[in-house]
């Protein structure tokens, strides 16, 4: 997989601080029962998960309760579809509760639904934590990004449903209400993205598309940033930067004129040696553009939060009430960058989808 | 290190989901949306042009309207001029005419005082020759009343009368 290749490049840079305050905090210190891992927590809340996690009161003690929204756990397993809630897991996510479904053992390790091999009562980790007595059945679980991009979804259907209404109510196309809020923006991506990136003539069959993702990672960057919302973290996920980058790259690849796999595979005006040479890095390129806008979306979303989510931890690694405003106020200077990278990268990954399609249709001006 | 794998179930829903919100958009809010937009800016953009040519029309009917003045004071110049040689040359030919007639009167009265002179002269030279006669009648009679006068007047006449 050409992911794997970008992997560790990613972790080494995003995680750098998480793991150096995690080390910083290795040393035995204070007699908690439970020591506090902020890689654990950050990566808890960075990740997908089962059910949307909202607030564990009396935590650590004998009483600890959770509230919890149980969302549906839905897999393909041999004997076909099996479901259940996430909540029958009771928030355990150490493997330790097992659930039985019609014959078949399901554990839940970091937030990974695992099946239990025939006979196996309970699950063994490796050094890792990965199971070793266990396989992943296909899981379609509506977890909480599924959830949350449902919730966006139905918002961004309101939103935009009801200005479209207000267009046909008034008589002369005059915006009102929430349609004179939004038009500045759908002119925005038309005249300041669309048009110039692919060109006055053929903007128009790609303006939903545009308008669609531009909106759509918008509003689910947004969403990412709502605390009590616990980091339903989707335009931080790779499954969900992926599918969007996968379906610019099919877009541009299907519009793609005869001057487009002209430039990719023979390059005109340049010596034919030049030619052989360009050949491959054209190609290699032609993938490296989904690639770049599917890390360049979740590596900054997903830094954003790792770094919000590393300054809170702050306050529990010191163990001190005095670190709590610096803490909250770098916290809230990031926030307050992130509320604008939202904007930002949304528009990033709409602008160079609209170039690349821009370049996919360009006519030869040699 | 299943922060960057991809997940399956979240690839599934996502794209099932974005294909969905991407039909129903297109067609429900995108459509209406950039149409309503466009048309508006297409009912800016025309009336701008129409104003500009009403623009244009007024100022061409401006130039016709000081066209029309122009021609209009021209026109009245023409006339009065016209008038003013009329009246000139009405005047003249008064002139000339009256000119003429009073010296045709002028003549006719000339030639009627020259033939009155002349039947004047004629009655004058009868009445004048009548009265010669009446006088020389008269003096012959006188003369010729005693006999004495008469031979004087014929010894007289015929000293006169000087034989060659």
């Amino acid at each position: 997989m050409r992911i794997n290749t970008f992997k560790n490049m990613i972790l080494s840079a995003l995680m750098l601080t998480v793991f150096n305050i995690g080390f910083a905090s290795d040393p035995k210190e204070g007699g908690d029962d439970k020591k506090f891992d902020p890689k654990e927590m950050i990566m808890h809340h960075v990740k997908d998960a089962y059910g949307m996690h909202i607030l564990t009161l009396n935590e650590g003690k004998e009483d600890e309760e959770h509230i919890t929204i149980p969302l549906p756990i839905i897999l393909w397993t041999d004997n076909g579809l099996t479901t259940f809630m996430s909540s029958e897991f009771h928030h355990d996510y150490h493997g330790h509760q097992v659930v039985e479904k019609g014959g078949q053992r399901f554990v839940n390790v970091h937030e990974k639904v695992y099946q239990l091999n025939e006979g196996e009562t309970a699950v063994t980790l490796d050094e890792e934590g990965h199971p070793t007595n266990a396989h992943m059945p296909l899981d379609f679980s509506i977890t909480r990004n599924v959830f949350m991009m449902w919730v966006s979804i139905v918002v961004l259907l309101l939103i935009f449903l009801t200005a479209a209404r207000r267009y046909k109510k008034s008589d002369e196309n005059v915006p009102s209400g929430i349609a004179s809020f939004v038009e500045p923006l759908i002119v925005f991506v038309r005249d300041e993205i669309a048009k110039p990136m692919i060109g006055e003539h053929k903007y128009k069959r790609y303006m939903p598309y545009l308008l669609t993702v531009f909106f759509f990672i918008w509003i689910n960057n947004i969403f990412g940033l709502i605390p009590i919302l616990n980091g339903a973290n989707l335009s931080g996920n790779i499954a969900f930067t992926f599918t969007l980058a996968v379906i610019t790259f099919i877009i541009t690849t299907f519009s793609g004129n005869k001057n487009y796999w002209k430039h990719i595979f023979w390059m005109p005006g340049v010596p034919v040696p030049m030619k052989i040479f360009l050949m491959p890095i054209e190609i290699v390129g032609m993938f490296v553009k989904p690639v770049s806008l599917m890390i360049r979306l979740f590596a900054n979303i997903t830094a954003g939060h790792i770094i919000i989510l590393s300054l809170i931890s702050l306050v529990f690694i010191f163990k001190s009430i005095a670190i709590a405003p610096i803490s909250v106020a770098f916290s809230l200077f990031i926030t307050i960058i992130e509320v604008v990278v939202t904007a930002i990268q949304a528009y990033i990954f709409t602008i160079l989808s609209a170039l690349y399609f821009g370049m996919a249709t360009e006519e030869a001006h040699h | 290190m299943d922060l960057v794998n991809p997940g399956f179930g979240l690839i599934f829903w996502t794209l099932i989901s974005f294909l969905c919100l991407l039909i129903i958009l297109r067609k429900f809010a995108w459509k209406p949306i950039l149409g309503a937009v466009s048309e508006r800016e297409e009912g800016i953009k025309d009336a701008l042009a129409s104003a500009e040519n009403a623009r244009k029309e007024m100022e061409n009917l401006q130039a016709d309207n000081e066209r029309i003045l122009q021609e209009a004071r021209a026109e009245r110049e023409a006339m009065l001029k016209d008038a003013r040689e009329i009246r000139e040359q009405t005047i003249a030919k008064a002139e000339s005419e009256a000119q003429e007639k009073a010296s045709q009167i002028i003549e006719k009265a000339q030639a009627a005082i020259e033939s009155e002179k002349k039947a004047a002269m004629v009655e004058l030279k009868s009445h004048v020759a009548g009265l010669s006669l009446d006088i020389a009648e008269k003096v012959v009679r006188e003369e010729l009343s005693n006999k004495d006068k008469q031979l004087k007047l014929v010894e007289g006449m015929l000293g006169e009368a000087t034989l060659n």
